[in-house]
């Protein structure tokens, strides 16, 4: 199935005011790393804080809920989380690890933990993966070509970005720009253009805006454990959620995007086959 | 089925390839940027080893451990006692799953059996005829032999020898072992993960074919640094700064700068890891979605 091997797909959305308030879409990552901090499903979670510019992640281990808070958000760029996996097993002393990751992450998490060659003591405190969907990520130069070049505003007053309806979304205080998608396209980085996976089909619980209203995520749960954390949050009253085929755009477009990702980065292998490239699927 | 058996199957014994067969097929390696002209495997079958098919299936109903040898060459050690970091399954492993028939300080033997099963640690050094002859004789008795640890399999940091050390200075040239000799398995690793080794030795047991492959791969190439990120994944246009490199690392030699690998040489010790745990390096899809139950 174009969306992967799925238990529960869902609307959500966290109830939590203050997760709201900060979180970019229902506050799924937010509301469910809390969630299992606070239950002791996990000691502690590497999510992608603040560095030292803005909009310029860098991964950290939260120990803490407002740790975890203060993360929340999308930066379209790279924070490689999967980097400090480690030191929070080796330096932080977690021996239970939660984390969010894009698909690519996601992959290398799960590739490590089959095939941990030179990975010692790590692939089982691995106990919760939140993946997000993810249709491209940009170095940070790109962001700037857009804000401040295309847009001719400052990075420093930018105060939220979103991808969606076609569009880049640039959130001042007071004011809302945009940009269309095709004046974006070819700022990507190259390696997104073989990805296969949109919707990080091998996490615990995936969660994206794509298919919900505004406000609202699409959450799928998929492994087991991922599954009982998610319904437990959900029972507990972390989050609400809504039948997903009663909102709209609601699960068609999920599948479309995910499966013109999947035949896109189909294409781009061969391509790059063809010109003798090496491509690892 | 019995242990012998599984090791037969294995080492494909019963599908029998003829030599000319395995020959004419150059080794396909899956690792992005690992050379395809490398060495051809060398083809298992009975009679290398001076059994008939009879005397395998006599031996088999004796006994059933598959017979394992360790064999020590220019390696720390490290690989050995990540080993034996398997506590769980240690004592089960060495009195009821395998034999082991050969090891300098495991087993007081002093002429080299024939094994199933060799694991070699260390590189070779061209200048210890010693070492030389024991190597040789490793591929002569042994069905198969496996690269055990970064060191056999790609020279890690003996990589950077250049002799004029006491006790023997002319101990300069350190190869890892499949420049040498077929090696038929790698497990790279400074050491390998207690993980990886038990996943492997279960995998050998129950004869799981799929879960090895990517092992069989590794063999095809002797090669690892950290600056095969830059040229095999940045410059092939792979990476996506996931930072699962600088999280493999075992000497902390990659960090992430600007969402791409940098790499430090002065810490660098050519394990070969960082490549090898890269997502895109080689993709085991269907091994990885089995593990999850998805
Ligand atoms: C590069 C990128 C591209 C995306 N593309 C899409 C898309 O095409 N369609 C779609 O539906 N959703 C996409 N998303 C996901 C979406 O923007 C939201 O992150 C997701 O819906 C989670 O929202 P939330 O409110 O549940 O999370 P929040 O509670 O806001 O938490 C977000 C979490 O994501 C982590 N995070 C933020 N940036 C990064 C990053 N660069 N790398 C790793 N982790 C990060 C934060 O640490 C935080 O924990 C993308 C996300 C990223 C990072
Ligand atoms: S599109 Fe794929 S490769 Fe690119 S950042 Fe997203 S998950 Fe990673
Ligand atoms: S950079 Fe690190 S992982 Fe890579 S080869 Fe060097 S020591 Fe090994
Ligand atoms: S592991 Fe990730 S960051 Fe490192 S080279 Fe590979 S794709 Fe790039």
């Amino acid at each position: 199935m174009v969306l992967g091997t799925s238990k529960q797909i869902v609307s959500a959305r966290a109830t939590d005011k203050q997760i709201q308030a900060v979180s970019q879409d229902g506050g799924i990552v937010t509301g469910l790393l809390s969630f299992a901090l606070d239950e002791k499903i996990i000691e502690g979670a590497v999510v992608a804080g603040p560095g030292e510019e803005l909009w310029k992640p860098k991964p950290m281990v939260a120990m803490s809920a407002d740790e975890i808070i203060a993360a929340a958000g999308t930066k379209y760029t790279f924070s490689p989380n999967v980097m400090m996996l480690k030191k929070a097993v080796r330096q932080y002393g977690i021996e239970k690890l939660g984390t969010v990751a894009i698909p690519c992450q996601t992959m290398g998490i799960r590739k490590m933990q089959s095939y941990p060659f030179g990975v010692r003591f790590l692939a089982d405190k691995l106990k919760l993966l939140v993946g997000i969907y993810c249709m491209e990520n940009f170095p940070f130069a790109s962001l700037e070509t857009f804000i401040n070049e295309k847009l001719g505003l400052s990075t420093d007053l930018v105060e939220k970005m979103d991808i969606g309806k076609g569009k880049l979304w640039i959130y001042t205080q007071d004011e809302t720009f945009s940009l269309p998608l095709k004046e974006t396209h070819g700022y990507e980085q190259a390696g997104c253009n073989i990805c296969k996976d949109y919707v990080a089909e091998l996490a615990d619980v995936s969660t994206g805006s794509v298919g919900s209203p505004d406000g609202w995520s699409t959450v799928i749960t998929r492994t087991d454990d991922g599954d009982t954390i998610f319904q437990q949050a959900v029972d507990a009253g972390i989050f609400e959620i809504k039948d997903i085929d009663s909102v709209k755009p609601g699960l068609p477009l999920l599948e479309k995007l995910a499966k013109s990702k999947a035949d896109k980065g189909a294409k781009e292998s061969e391509r790059r086959r063809e010109l003798g490239l090496p491509v690892p699927w | 089925m019995s242990l012998i058996s599984k090791v037969k199957r294995f080492l494909r014994i019963e599908t029998k390839p003829t030599k000319d067969d395995e020959e004419d097929k150059p080794t396909e390696s899956k690792i992005t940027g690992a050379s395809t002209t490398e060495k051809i495997k060398k083809p298992v079958n009975l009679e290398d080893v001076g059994a008939s098919k009879q005397e395998v299936e006599k031996v088999a109903e004796e006994n059933a451990k598959p017979r394992i040898g360790y064999i020590h060459l220019s390696g720390c050690t490290g690989d050995g006692m990540a080993l034996t970091e398997n506590y769980d399954i240690l004592a089960e492993l060495l009195t009821n799953m395998v034999d082991i028939v050969y090891g300098q300080t495991l087993v007081d033997v002093w002429d080299m059996p024939e094994m199933d099963l060799a694991l070699v640690e260390g590189s070779v050094c061209l200048q210890d005829e010693h070492s030389m002859h024991e190597l040789q004789e490793v591929r002569e008795k042994a069905k198969l032999v496996c690269a055990f640890g970064s060191c056999a399999a790609n020279g890690c940091f003996t990589r950077y020898a250049r002799g004029g050390q006491q006790a023997r200075p002319d101990h300069e040239s350190f190869l890892p072992i499949g420049d040498l000799i077929d090696v038929d398995l790698a497990i790279p690793g400074c050491p390998p993960s207690p993980e990886i080794i038990a996943k492997t030795v279960v995998a050998l047991i129950q004869e799981d074919m799929d879960y090895l492959q990517p092992m069989i791969d590794l063999a095809a190439t002797t090669e690892g640094c950290g600056c095969d990120l830059q040229k095999y994944i940045v410059n092939n246009a792979l990476c996506t700064g996931c930072g699962t490199c600088a999280m493999a690392c075992q000497t902390r030699a990659v960090t992430m700068v600007e969402g791409r690998p940098a790499f430090n040489s002065d810490r660098c010790i050519k394990c070969g890891i960082c490549r090898i745990q890269c997502p895109r390096s080689w993709w085991p899809e269907e091994r990885i979605k089995e593990d999850l139950g998805l």
